[in-house]
């Protein structure tokens, strides 16, 4: 099954990456308020519904992809 | 004739201040040991654990987020939890914290450059057995060289962490963004301690500075108290 995690700096930690980011685009002449930047994973995962699908990969952020200090996560999984 | 301790330096693929490390700690009396990640065992008597700069498995995904997973790290928590003096030097810092053995997270510094140069930092707290040739108040001048060292916490944690007592080095000049200027943090029972200065780089006044010596100096004195405690 596959599944999609995005990973993201927690709102209201200062992100550079996003600042810097954000930063170049307007000087392209983008009008962009803000940008932050973070991390997507995708990963083929045995299972046999979407549910087992989306708890295992909880646990893998929870355990790995995502440090909780400074980064939320979201899990999407595709339609079978 | 005062003995030698054995304090283990963990190599991972990717660690570059391994040797540098052990030369440091040869030279100010330890008997240091390159122990490669994939021991499952710390040589026997091994009193004192270092993880070295550098950049553990490519930096992947978060720094020190995989090498906290080394089969060794077991062995490195067996021997923190029994009270064993366990240092963490730059990316050494970064796997603690990932490993959970220190508070917080080492995060890109603020202005995302890479900061190469020596900086001064003061020490805040002197009980620590890292700390324990310093002065309260002291300023060391050791060298830093990271693009990730801005650690941070929330503002509850750091409160707390201030009130244990666990802040024990903070950077006299800003450097990186990290919260309270704190460059170096230790546990709640104070064996395990991580900074992002490098004192391996500062041990002879001929290379500019002297001053990581006494941090690890005082690590190869409490490696030698525990050696003589067992034997």
């Amino acid at each position: 099954m596959r599944v999609t995690v995005l990973v993201r700096p927690k709102q209201g930690i200062l992100d550079p990456q996003g600042e810097a980011v954000g930063g170049s685009l307007r000087k392209l002449g983008f009008a962009v308020g803000g940008a932050r930047v973070g991390r997507l994973v995708d990963l083929e995962v045995e299972a046999t519904s979407s549910q087992e699908a989306k708890a295992q990969v909880e646990r893998m952020c929870e355990e790995l992809l995502a440090n909780p200090l400074i980064e939320s996560f979201e899990i999407e999984v595709a339609d079978a | 004739m005062s003995i030698r301790p054995r304090i283990a330096v963990i190599v991972f693929p990717g660690s570059n201040d391994d040797r540098d490390a052990a030369w440091a700690l040869g030279a100010l009396g330890a008997d240091a040991h390159l122990v490669w990640h994939g021991e499952e065992a710390l040589p026997r008597d091994t009193a004192a654990v270092v993880l070295p700069g550098g950049f553990s498995y490519g930096d992947y995904l978060r720094c020190g987020a995989i090498a906290r997973f080394a089969p060794v790290l077991d062995a490195v928590r067996e021997l923190a939890a029994a009270g064993g003096p366990v240092l963490g030097i730059c990316n050494g810092f970064q796997i603690l914290c990932e490993a959970g053995l220190l508070p917080g997270v080492l995060r890109r510094n603020r202005d995302l450059e890479f900061v190469c140069r020596d900086v001064r930092v003061r020490v805040e707290r002197t009980d620590t057995v890292f700390t324990t040739r310093c002065e309260p108040g002291q300023e060391l001048t050791i060298p830093v060289k990271h693009g990730e060292g801005s650690w941070y916490v929330d503002e509850d944690l750091y409160g707390e962490l201030e009130a244990a007592g666990q802040l024990v080095l903070r950077y006299a000049e800003d450097c990186n963004g990290s919260v309270g200027d704190v460059a170096g943090v230790c546990n709640e029972e104070r064996n395990v301690f991580g900074l992002m200065p490098h004192p391996e780089h500062a041990v002879d006044p001929l290379l500019g500075s002297g001053d990581g010596a006494l941090l690890l100096a005082a690590l190869v004195d409490a490696a030698r108290g525990r050696t003589l405690a067992t034997a």
